[in-house]
Order: structure tokens, then sequence, then C-alpha cells
């Protein structure tokens, strides 16, 4: 395919066209580089990785010449909308922004079902995770890593009672990393324990061969947990077994990354409680990387409430280390993440990992008191807990006892964890010991292979049949689909129109759901403001209006609501007046006005009782590209001028233009200077002499206007903004333009 | 299980360890606990393992299961599926995918059963 162009959509038909055709362009995990030079804009770094060519920088940057500095960790988020062809453009949107791990959750109950599943039916709580779709998003990835120029990681989950068919499908198609804990499956899926760990031994053997990385799943314990920050002990337990059993297996320690959460969540202490067992992890598992993964269990409804428990535990990756920092939407707690909220939560990270970046060179754990003291303390209690496992006669035993989730802090015990049969589970029964003769003619397969019987090389399986499809891609068999009416194709029919460029409607997971939030505060309580916004979103037309957070501000003052709901029409963008963008006068133009044409003088000063002088210094000073650079002259006259002053001012220094500053806009406090400007410079004849401008971050231009100024200028305005606006105006004064 | 924290009790044995001491003791129970479970999958199959190495045969995911549950039927798991397709294929001199089809629509498993019980 053609590569992207950065200001038109991707082509989500023509990435499932000829999948059949598509092969993956490389195996294995990619981790960030450190950046050649450490030097970015007027900020010298420790530890930022190399830059992309093209990206989203964090708001700020403006300010900075749009520097967009990239922290070591990879980034990670999560994108399974049900729909993978409108998650390929999430995708895109999130690479922009800094994330380069891009996991995809899977449908809700794959983990059942026992074998591949095919083709692109629509998926709930995820997608469908299928050869076909695999295929289109590592297609659409390899697009999107060129045109933001650094490797994407893709992801998912090699789990369930069909892991080794997973994981040799994901080995084919290039997949880069997955999860895959068997221990997942027995304590969360009740598949049966044996047959999870003799699966997991070929899933892993594969992940090997084709240089995935494995990211574990025993955070899930902590998810668990009724009181998660009891079960650290059996965290680092869990944790241990998975990633010295794949290592046994020969997935190298660099590819076993553990995912680690930070267990705890204000109102507790969390940072105090959670930083000990993030060393103590470390401590122990010191030869495998770290995925640090974010804290959802005691995430509600607001979403900056999660932004700020997810900061605090990039405190804790940023004190300790991160080799891959996770990130959850902060929406988890109300809806199926939004597009928005990926993007907010890569954002989040990115913004979190700079900003603490090289901190670590100024402050250093102490070596003593409360932290070692419980740093030690949990590593005697995982060591306890992993010598009761051997003592009651292994791990099988350990589980069908209760050992694992069991709420309380190990080596007490509640009664209350997880406990499975050794003779039970999903696929209990399937199990088979394999015969003296046993033989499986394939590359990455673990255990007995009795090759020999056919002259055949045990170290070359496959060589019997001519190598198998990890030697010979074009053994692979693609199937297409299975479902004509539930699939890729019908459901881009019907919303072919919103891709032809001409027609809009505003989307939070799917192409056009019509989607939209509106935030409000309700002066009444909650159950009122609930009613009330409703009420609201009917008006307004909404289509099924539903209330998505609710936090009371004072029981009887006000309650702040976010609502979410369809609209049901589209927006023609061809009928829809889009002003222009605002046009500056060259450089040339300008000098010639100001210098040659004529000279020009104005008086400029802070209005009202406001002391601020940033932006109005901005506007005026050369340095900052101000008007004077165009040899306009200058009068400042301060910050807190009454208005008479600047009109007097004007008058006696036969200034051509007023230009005031308007930062406090309380009371419209802000228009009412403008029109008490405009009606002085009326009362004293200049009027017709004189050029006002107003500005302000508050300052809308067209309601400046209204006030009987000349012009007015908001947020993000800058000198040239001016300078064009007063040659125009002034010509426009001559005659001499429309 | 219910049990009272015994902590201190059941610490006393560690309680004198390095760090390091602590550590080595703390992977050698670990590759204790490991251990056991690696030779199962070394000594066992399951239905997905199968499927999996039929995957790699070049055998359509349509057709895996459908040979894995004929083997298991048959009662050729300790054999392996895959060696079920690749005997077949040398008896009839038949392609892989070409035995593989042949074995999910139910054909050639006495062919299959046969040559096993001739120690072939």
């Amino acid at each position: 395919m053609e590569p992207l162009k950065p200001n038109e959509k991707i082509n989500v038909e023509e990435i499932i066209k000829d999948l059949d055709k598509y092969e993956p362009r490389r195996r294995g995990w990619h981790w960030r580089e450190r950046a050649e030079s450490q030097e970015m804009g007027p900020f010298t770094y420790t530890n930022i990785s190399k830059p992309l060519t093209n990206s989203v920088p964090l708001p700020p940057a403006k300010y900075f010449d749009g520097i967009d500095p990239q922290p070591m960790p990879t980034i990670t988020t999560e994108i399974a909308s049900g729909r993978f062809e409108d998650d390929i453009r999430r995708m895109r949107m999130a690479a922009w922004h800094g994330a380069d791990h891009i996991m995809v959750i899977r449908h809700m109950g794959q983990s059942h079902i026992d074998g591949l599943m095919e083709g692109t039916p629509q998926g709930i709580g995820g997608i469908p995770v299928t050869r076909k779709q695999v295929r289109a998003q590592r297609k659409a990835l390899d697009l999107i890593e060129d045109e933001v120029g650094r490797p994407i990681n893709y992801h998912s989950y090699i789990s369930g009672v069909a892991g080794p068919d997973v994981a040799v499908m994901f080995a084919e198609e290039g997949i880069n990393g997955a999860h895959q804990d068997p221990q997942y499956n027995v304590l969360y899926r009740d598949i049966n324990m044996v047959r999870s760990f003799v699966d997991a031994c070929e899933s892993k053997k594969v992940m090997a061969w084709a240089d995935m990385l494995q990211i574990d799943g025993a955070h899930n314990a902590n998810a668990t947990a009724r009181e998660a920050w009891k079960v650290m002990p059996e965290l680092i337990v869990q944790h241990s077994i998975n990633s010295r059993f794949s290592e046994k297996v020969g997935v190298k320690p660099e590819n076993i990354s553990l995912s680690t959460v930070p267990p705890t969540a204000t109102p507790a202490p969390c940072v105090y409680m959670d930083l000990p067992y993030a060393v103590a992890l470390r401590e122990v598992c010191d030869r495998y990387k770290m995925r640090a993964q974010m804290n959802t269990k005691y995430i509600d409804s607001s979403a900056r409430e999660a932004t700020v428990t997810h900061v605090m535990n990039m405190l804790i990756s940023t004190l300790t280390s991160a080799d891959i920092q996770s990130t959850i939407t902060p929406d988890e707690g109300r809806n199926v993440p939004w597009h928005i909220y990926n993007i907010e939560a890569t954002d989040t990270a990115k913004q979190s990992l700079i900003g603490m970046s090289g901190l670590k060179d100024m402050v250093e754990l102490k070596k003593d008191g409360p932290l070692r003291e419980t740093v030690r303390d949990l590593k005697e209690r995982a060591l306890l807990f992993m010598e009761e496992i051997v003592e009651c006669g292994g791990y099988f035993k350990a589980v069908q006892e209760g050992f694992f989730v069991d709420s309380a802090k190990y080596p007490e015990r509640n009664g209350d964890g997880i406990a499975r049969k050794i003779e039970a589970g999903v696929g209990v029964g399937k199990i088979f010991e394999r015969d003296p003769d046993y033989m499986a003619p394939v590359t990455a397969h673990y255990g007995y292979n009795n090759v020999e019987q056919y002259g055949g090389d045990p170290k070359d399986p496959a060589a019997l049949i001519g190598g198998c499809t990890f030697e010979d891609r074009s053994k692979i068999v693609y199937i297409d689909e299975l479902d004509e009416t539930d699939c890729v194709a019908r459901r881009l029919e019907n919303t072919a129109k919103y891709r032809d460029g001409h027609t809009i409607k505003p989307e939070m997971e799917w192409q056009a759901d019509g989607t939209i939030m509106i935030t409000m505060c309700l002066p009444t309580h909650k159950r009122a403001a609930e009613a009330a916004a409703l009420e609201i979103g009917k008006r307004m037309g909404l289509v099924s209006p539903e209330v998505i957070s609710r936090e009371v501000l004072q029981e009887a003052e006000g309650t702040r609501i976010e609502m979410k709901g369809k609209i049901d029409f589209d927006i023609d963008l061809d009928t829809l007046e889009i002003p222009e963008e605002p046009h500056y006068m060259s450089d040339a133009e300008l000098y010639h006005e100001f210098e040659d044409v004529k000279h020009m003088r104005v008086v400029c000063g802070t209005v009202g009782e406001d002391e601020h002088s940033v932006g109005m210094r901005e506007i005026m000073n050369i340095k900052h590209g101000g008007i004077e650079k165009w040899g306009i002259e200058c009068v400042y006259l301060g910050t807190s001028v009454p208005v008479e002053k600047m009109v007097d001012a004007a008058i006696e220094l036969d200034a051509e233009a007023i230009l005031a500053s308007t930062i406090i806009s309380h009371d419209n406090i802000h228009y009412k200077n403008m029109k008490r400007i405009n009606d002085l410079c009326v009362e004293k004849g200049i009027r017709d002499k004189v050029i006002i401008c107003a500005g302000g971050t508050q300052v809308i231009p067209e309601e400046a206007v209204k006030t009987g100024i000349d012009m007015g200028f908001g947020r993000n305005s800058h000198g040239i903004d001016v300078a064009t606006f007063l040659a125009e105006e002034r010509q426009r004064r001559r005659g001499e333009r429309e | 299980m219910k049990r009272a924290d015994d902590f201190e009790e059941r610490r006393k044995h560690i309680a004198n360890l390095s760090d390091e001491e602590l550590y080595k003791r703390f992977w050698e129970l670990t590759d204790m606990v490991v251990d056991p479970l690696l030779e199962l999958g070394y000594k066992n199959t399951t239905p997905s393992v199968e499927r999996s190495v039929l995957l790699r045969m070049g055998i359509s995911s349509l057709e895996t299961q459908k040979i894995v549950n004929n083997c298991m039927d048959h009662g050729l798991m300790g054999k392996g599926a895959g060696h079920c397709v690749y005997k077949l294929s040398k008896i009839e001199n038949i392609s892989i995918p070409e035995a593989g089809t042949k074995l999910a629509n139910g054909e050639g498993w006495d062919v299959v059963v046969a040559a096993f019980k001739g120690g072939k």
C-alpha cells in the first residue's frame, strides 16, 4: 500500500483487501532506543528515547517549537471496541500521541472456544481475535509505524483452551507480544489446571521461537482479592512461578515481563504502601522485565480521579523501574473505553514520564527504615508461601486447597481463596500421555518427540515434512470469512457514507456512533440532578441519554454530571461554513507599511484592576515576535491602567491605535471595559483617528467587535496577528482595501 | 483453610538469612514448584497442543478439531494427531493437506490404526 499521508484518513477498505497475500515484515519485540542527543528545544534531558517523525506533542509544546520528547519506557494502550476496523483509526491516533504497544482485548468468552476463531464477527467486551483481524491490524500498524517513525508492538492474549492454536497463529502472523500465564486460566477461567500447564509449555515454546515478549497475568489476583494490598506476597509468588516456568521452557529472560500493578489507591496512603512492594518485586524478579500496569481495582466513574491514581502509579514506576508503562483508559469505570480516553491515557503516561524523567539522578530510596523493613517482610512472606506450596505437595495441591487469592495477608488465611479441583474445570480428561512412538513433525514443539523413528533430526523435526508453516509461509491456510452477514464487509457498507469525506457524525467508539458527552453542573442534590440531566438530554434531542458520572459538589448546592447520548443527524461538510484560517501579511509587506508608508505609534496597557502583563508584553516585545519587530512604536502604560488614562494617553501622544489587554473576565468586565474605551473615544471625538484592539485569554473576537471596538484577539494570538490587523485596518481606512 | 497470623513463628528459620540467601532459597523453592509442571508438559499432550501441531503442518483450522476428535475416538492421541496425518500421507503417498482432509472427514482411520498396531 501507499504510505500514509498525515492529512488523509487511513483507508480501511484498502487495508482489508488482499489480506490472503499479506506477510508480516518482522518478528519479535522492539524496545525504544535511547536518543543520541538528549538536547531538545531549550531543554537537556537525561534519558529520552529517539523522537518520532510525526506526532502530536503535549499541549504546552507550542511554547517550545512543538517539541515532543519521548520517554524510554514503551507505552501501552489497550484498544478493542468490538469492531477491529474502527480500532485501526484509534491505533493511528494513539501512535501519534506516543503509544508503541497496542494491546488487543479478546472477545468475551473466546478463552472457552476450543480452536481458532476465523472471519471478522463483531465482538463484545473485546474483539474476536482471528487471523484475518490480526493481519488487518498488523498491516495497518506497518503503515502507521512508518508514518510515526518508530516500530509498534502488536499484542494480544494466548490463553484459554486454545492457547497453543493461538500461539501458532500469532507466531505465523508476526505478533510481537502476548499475555501467557496458565495460572490465569486456572484461577479465573476455571480451565483444568493440568491442561493449562501442558498447553502453556507448548504456547511458551512457540512464543520463544517467535521472539515474542510474554506478559503474565498475576496482577489479576490484585484485582480480585477483596483487600488487594494483602495479597502482595502471593503476587510475588505468582509472578515468579510463571516467569521461571517460562524461562525453563525456553523463553529468554529479557522476553519475560511481569505485569505488575501498585496494589492500592487513595484514600489509602498508596505510595507508602505500594513502593515497598514494587521494590521487593523488582529485587526478587531481577532477571525479568517490568510492565507497570495501573491500578483499576478502585477506580470509579471519575476520569479525573483515575488519572491522578495513574500518575501516582507512574511515580512508583519512576522511583523503581518500568520497561513498559501500561495505561488504563480513565473512563474504564463507566464504559467500554472511548477513542478520546485512549489518547488521554497515552498522553498522561507521556507527560508523567517525561515530567519525572531524571528524578532518580537526584532522589534515592532510603536504605533503612520502613521501606527496607517492609521489603524484607514481603520477601520473607513470599518465600514462606512458596515453601508451603512445596510442603503441601506442589502447585496443583496448593490450588486445590485454596492457597491463591485468599484475602488475608499470608501466612494468615481467611479461607476465601479460589480453590479448583485437579480433576475438574473446562477441558478436564483431555490430557493424554505420549507413547514411546509419539511424534510431531513441526518446529517449536515442546516435550518428547520421537522423530528418530523416521530418521528425523530432533533438532529439526519439521524437516520430515519439508518444513512446517514456520519455515514455509505458503503452507498457512488463510480463511477469509465464515459468516457473510456478521463480518467487516457488511459493517463497512453500513458506514460507507461516513468515509467519503463529505459527511460526519461524532464518534466515541465506532464509526458514526453519534455519541457525545456533556458535562454540566446542576445546582441540586444528586438524584434530582441526574433526573434533570436526563430531561435536558431529551429536550436537546439526544437519543438514549444516560448519566455516566455524578459527583457531589455539596449535597444541597450542586452535582457535577457527565452524560452521554447520541445525535441522530449528520453534518454535511460540503455545506458547512468553515471560517478561513487567519492569514498573515509577510514581513516585507509589514515593514513597507510601518517603515516606508507611515510610522505608527500605539498605546498599550492592561486595563482595569489587573496586574497581568505577560500577554501584553508578548504582543509588543520584539524578543517574543511582537509588533515592535515591524517598526511599530509601543508606548506601554503598565498594568491596572484606568480606561480613561488609555484614551487620554492616545490623544496626548497622537497614537494611531489603542491596544488593551483584558485578562479578568468575571461578569464580562473585559467586554464592559472594551465598550467604555470605545464610548470614551467617541465622546472625545477621536474614534475615527484610532484603531481600538483588545486581547486576552477569554476574549472571543466576534464578541469583542460587538462592543464597538475594531478587533479582539483571543488565546493563542501573536504579534503577527495584531500587526497584520493594524496594517490592514489602516489600509482600509485609507480606502486601499475592502 | 482459615489460619491466624503465625508469621513470627513461621519465619524463625529464615529470619537470619541474608538478603542474598533469601533470594537463593526463594528461587530454589520456585524451581521445586515448576519442575514437575514442566515434566507434565514433556510427557503429555492435549487436544489444543495437537491442533497447534496440525496448524503448523499446514492444515486448516476448520479441520484441526475434527482430526483431533477422530484421533481421540480412535485412541491414538498417545501417537500424536500430526503423526496420524504424517502416517497416512506416507502410506497412501498423498500430501499432508490431503491426508488431513481425509482424516478430518473420518476417512483413512482404519489404515492409520492398523499401521500403528503393526508397529510401523
